[in-house]
């Protein structure tokens, strides 16, 4: 499966991430070596194996429903890039 | 007093021979006059630090004191520090001090810590040289052409150049032991679970551990008591009865099956790292231990498996630095996807987005199958390697890293060739166990090598206490930098 | 060309419980902006989520409830997709392991009884609400919703007309408060609704092209946005075009449809396991124990009153509407025949309902007792009182003008409503009538029925409406011969 830079940037605008053409030649050659050392994952017969997502074979621990968080809108807002009546501030959002 | 171990810091404090205003103080003084040279630490906050001593003397006064109050601990800058700029070695936390503690923050400000400081780190913890943060490289204090490792090279310079008796660090491929030997300390990853990620800043979260870094198993192991423990804000936090991480230290080896697993040995190994650690498992047969050999035939793919899985995760724990609720977001932009798109290419550094496009890429529509399933799988088999060597062998024992510190430079113009530095720990992180580094001997150079200890699940106690044996038997712990003081 | 028209939907139920899906932070809803966003639900960096187990213990109800397979390990997972109302940049939702995979809901359209097979039902936080009043040009963003738990149910393709639509989110909107899981408040947001439309000829067995409206959050927009639709996907298939797949949207000023354009890029959603997240195990005591307390099902008691008291589907359908209305009706038909069960439906659903939405006030506010009801309608069942009667009387009732359960039979006889049913009385009554209109006798003579309901009305003003109408009606027929 080689690597395109449409791949490259197709991966960059799912990610948010501006690349202009030369950039994308530049981690297309990157990704190219990486990809060229993860395809020896492929040498290996993996049939019947389950996939392992966590490190420990435990199941998740539930919570009681209780309302535990204070009101801490002006602590954490006093951190952010741009906010107005309470409000996080962004450019118009077209639906 | 920089060169005292925790303990004997503690018996100070206790003695009255130190105040903790006058241990942080000269802790302070050494970072003021050193920092500039290894550019260990991020942010540095006297007021804060000397408040804490403040408290620390008082509750001591008060008889209130534990085993680490009024001790100065450098905190890696993943972890989160109510006040504390945390910047995860980034431009795009660059303008973020923290609202909150991380748990093992909280855990040692519990215990009466100082909090010395933030130290410098891979962004976002991803590197193995300390060259991808945004604050600039860290030196080597053992050579300060040489990198100190990564990701948690910040604070392995540190303690190793004496600017801190210990430190805290994060592991997900080997970011707490391949530093900690390259910079002649001790580094613990424990078993995932053990210690609370909540408030540790996300980079894989199926790998990630947050550890102790400090210059003795003694030391560690009076860290691991203050950061280990059940969290119930972390769903991944184990609940288990608590530990103490010292209690087995005292006890001989005689008996100890190490395993050595031949795939440790392989090619690629630097000679006089090879060397040191044929003298150290000499050692421990001195010690009366028996020495197995076991295999870890999937070991080689851990690697790769490793480079789909983390970047993976980290793709989508990268993807809430948006510069809508906090951090960086660009000065000019047209609209809200430009906004996005410019914020986190100037956000990031090169290799974090190199690592975000991986992941995005391998689990993206048509790919998720070859890629992340299968890597799952591969990391299923990896773990099962270990689990049957353990059937074998106590501990096992190999070199931390192939090489000691390369220079710096040396190897950040080739992405794939610093991947393949952590060849000897990522697999302890895929399969979730303990590891751990502790200085074995030196190079040519007179750079230090660390052996690594891996343990089966839980039993860092023990891995402690086989560290410790061998330091009581050796000093290569003991040894420092010849120019940390000049 | 015959069109079908095939919709499934997706219903959001933000399940009632106090905290959020993963933190701490209240739910409740009309709070200032972003004060009930915690550091979870503002995805602060090395922030994590922690289940809440009211939420599980709500989806296992509904899963038992409709008899769906409550899953005994299911997965949490990321989807990953940048939204500013999405502060982790993924919502935690569940893919390939549902908490619940099957299961039926019944509806009842006209007299016609259906079931609507369920796919699947699965755990999910909500996003934020982004506001796009001017804030100078910007979006504001408020995160009190974020993390909010939904159960997000979803039907298969089976519905064929927007009234089975509505009927089945109706059917699934009583359920969810039946059961107490959801709260069901549309303005609020609490339960709402993506359609999934699209038309194929009839007979053909294949699925055409389909669109997804989203966020109909009201049953009135959910029929007319699938109208609009199914009439544009007919219109341009009749024109020769191809319907596109797409995700569009309805706007209720102008009853159309269109295309949502922040979903221009093809999404691709990068699923995958939550990592923070272990695997959800639901044990068989636990289950058996929400078993245990789950209240009778509205289905069966639709079974129930159909066989006890005969009500037809209908009926049964509107009794069942809600809990409270189903023990208001049982407490009222307790004992009582078929023909005094229908009465009480229909009064239950006719006047009853308007007063209640007149007051404002819920069934369980009813200023009417179920056994006030009763007697009334027992009343008008033995001839006592017209139905129209019936109405003063209600409405004295519920005025408060008698107490007890006997107030109607109270209020008849303090304002002397009982029916004149002395036809001695009444046919003196028909005769002076008679007498008095010449000319409309001679008219319905003449073979205008108009003319005999003219004198009926006549004999039912002169006994101020406490006439029997039937037996005014037989005596004027004998009379008149």
């Amino acid at each position: 499966m080689a690597l395109t830079r449409d791949d490259v940037q197709r991966a960059a605008r799912l990610a948010r991430i501006a690349i202009d053409e030369r950039e994308a030649d530049e981690v297309l050659g990157q990704l190219g070596r990486i990809f060229g050392m993860i395809e020896q994952m492929q040498a290996v017969d993996v049939s019947g194996v389950e996939p392992m997502s966590h490190a420990q074979e435990v199941t998740l621990r539930l919570r009681e429903d209780a309302v535990t968080e204070p009101d801490q809108h002006a602590l954490f807002q006093a951190i952010a890039p741009k906010v107005g009546e309470g409000l996080y501030l962004v450019p118009k959002v077209i639906e | 007093m920089h060169h005292s171990s925790l303990k004997s810091l503690s018996d100070a404090l206790t003695a009255g021979d130190i105040s903790s205003v006058e241990l942080t103080g000269l802790f302070l003084k050494r970072i003021n006059e050193r920092n500039a040279v290894y550019n260990c630490f991020v942010s540095i906050d006297e007021e804060r630090s000397l408040a804490q001593a403040r408290e620390a003397d008082l509750a001591r006064a008060a008889g209130r004191a534990q085993a680490l109050t009024g001790i100065p601990i450098a905190q890696k800058d993943i972890f989160c520090a109510k006040g504390w700029l945390t910047t995860c070695g980034s431009k795009m936390l660059s303008n973020f001090v923290s609202p909150y503690d991380a748990h093992v923050v909280e855990r040692f400000n519990e215990a009466g810590a100082v909090t010395i400081g933030k130290t410098n780190m891979d962004e976002f913890a991803m590197g193995s040289s300390n060259e991808t943060s945004w604050y600039g490289p860290v030196r080597n204090p053992w050579n300060t052409d040489a990198v100190p490792g990564g990701s948690s090279g910040g604070s392995a310079a540190a303690v190793a150049a004496r600017l801190a008796p210990a430190a805290t660090g994060t592991d997900t491929g080997g970011s707490i032991r391949q530093p900690a030997a390259l910079t002649g300390i001790c580094g613990l990853k424990p078993t995932y679970g053990v210690c609370s990620r909540y408030g540790m800043i996300a980079f894989a979260s199926s790998l990630d551990q947050a550890g102790p870094m400090a210059r003795s198993a003694e030391d560690m192991a009076l860290m691991m008591n203050a950061m280990a423990g059940y969290d119930a804000r972390d769903s991944t936090s184990l609940d288990r009865p608590v530990e103490d991480y010292t209690r087995e230290l005292a006890t001989p080896l005689k008996g100890l099956r190490i395993g050595l697993p031949k795939e440790f040995f392989a090619d690629g190994l630097q000679p006089d790292v090879a060397k040191a650690v044929d003298e150290a498992i000499r050692q421990y047969r001195a010690l009366g231990c028996e020495v197995v050999e076991v295999t870890l035939p999937n070991m080689k793919l851990s690697v790769p498996v490793y480079y789909v899985l983390a970047p993976a995760e980290a793709s989508s724990n990268l993807a809430r630095f948006d510069g809508v609720r906090y951090g960086y977001r660009t000065s000019e932009y047209r609209g809200l996807e430009e906004m996005y798109e410019k914020t986190r290419a100037e956000g990031f550094g090169a290799e974090v987005k190199r690592r975000i496009l991986i992941g995005t890429y391998v689990l993206s529509h048509g790919y998720y199958d070859a890629y992340y399933i299968r890597a799952q799988k591969l990391r299923r088999l990896i773990a099962q390697d270990f689990i049957a060597a353990f059937d074998k062998c106590d501990v096992i024992m190999g070199p931390t890293s192939p090489s000691t510190a390369f220079r710096l430079g040396e190897k950040a113009a080739d992405p794939l060739q610093m991947y393949l530095s952590d060849i000897y720990t990522i697999a302890v992180n895929l399969a979730g166990l303990p590891g751990m580094s502790i200085p074995c001997g030196f190079d040519s150079q007179g750079l230090p090598v660390g052996l690594q200890v891996i343990g089966n699940y839980f039993r860092e106690a023990q891995m402690l206490q086989v560290a410790h044996q061998y330091q009581l038997a050796t000093d290569f712990h003991l040894r420092a930098p010849s120019d940390i003081n000049a | 060309m015959k069109w079908e028209t095939v919709i499934g939907l997706e219903v959001h139920a933000q399940l009632n419980t106090r905290s959020k899906i993963f933190s701490g932070a209240s739910t409740a809803f009309g709070a200032a902006p972003n004060t009930q966003a915690c550091a979870v639900d503002i995805a602060l960096p090395g922030t994590l989520p922690v289940m809440n187990r009211a939420a599980v213990e709500k989806a296992i109800r509904f899963g038992l409830s409709v008899g769906g397979r409550v899953a005994r390990r299911s997965i949490f997972a990321r989807k990953n997709y940048f939204y500013p109302d999405l502060p982790k940049g993924y919502q935690i939702s569940q893919y390939e392991l549902p908490v619940v995979e099957g299961g039926t809901v019944t509806i009842v359209v006209g007299e016609t009884e259906k079931t609507v097979r369920l796919t699947r039902a699965h755990l999910e936080e909500d996003a934020g609400k982004s506001l796009h009043e001017d804030f100078h040009g910007e979006t504001g963003i408020d995160l009190n919703r974020a993390g909010t738990p939904l159960l997000e149910i979803v039907s298969e393709p089976e519905m064929r007309s927007s009234a089975e639509a509505v009927a089945y989110a109706k059917a699934i909107h009583g359920l969810v408060r039946w059961i107490d899981i959801c709260d069901g408040n549309m303005q609020e947001g609490s339960f709402r609704c993506d359609a999934n439309v699209s038309v194929r000829p009839l007979g053909s067995e294949t699925l055409g092209t389909r669109c997804e409206i989203k966020n109909l959050n009201s049953f009135r927009f959910l029929e007319r946005a699938i109208d609009f639709e199914v009439r544009r996907q007919i219109e341009v298939n009749e024109d020769g075009g191809k319907v596109v797949q797409e995700t569009r949207l309805y706007d209720p000023d102008r009853d159309e449809t269109r295309p949502m354009r922040s979903k221009e890029d093809a999404h691709d959603y990068r699923y995958f396991p939550d990592p923070d997240l272990l695997p959800l195990e639901i044990s068989e005591p636990w289950m058996a124990e929400v078993q245990a307390a789950l209240p009778e099902l509205p289905q069966v008691r639709r079974e129930r009153y159909a066989s006890a008291y005969g009500l037809t589907p209908y009926d049964a359908a509107v009794l069942t509407a809600s809990r409270e209305i189903a023990d208001y009706f049982e407490a009222a038909a307790e004992g009582a025949s078929g023909a005094v069960a229908k009465t009480l439906a229909n009064w239950i659903a006719g006047p009853l309902s308007a007063q209640l939405n007149d007051a404002g006030a819920e069934i369980g506010e009813s200023r009417v007792s179920a056994r006030q009801l009763r007697r009334l309608v027992e009343r008008i069942n033995d001839g006592t009182i017209s139905n129209k009667i019936a109405r003063e009387v209600f409405d004295a009732v519920w005025t408060g003008e008698a107490q007890g359960d006997d107030a109607a039979d109270k209020v008849i006889e303090s304002r002397g409503l009982k029916q004149i049913s002395d036809s001695g009385a009444l046919e003196k009554i028909a005769d002076d009538v008679i007498a008095a209109n010449a000319q409309q006798v001679a008219d319905y003579r003449g073979g205008k029925d108009k003319a005999f309901n003219s004198l009926v009305g006549q004999v039912m003003k002169a006994t101020k409406g406490k006439a029997n109408p039937q037996q005014v009606t037989e005596i004027l027929k004998r009379r008149l011969g």
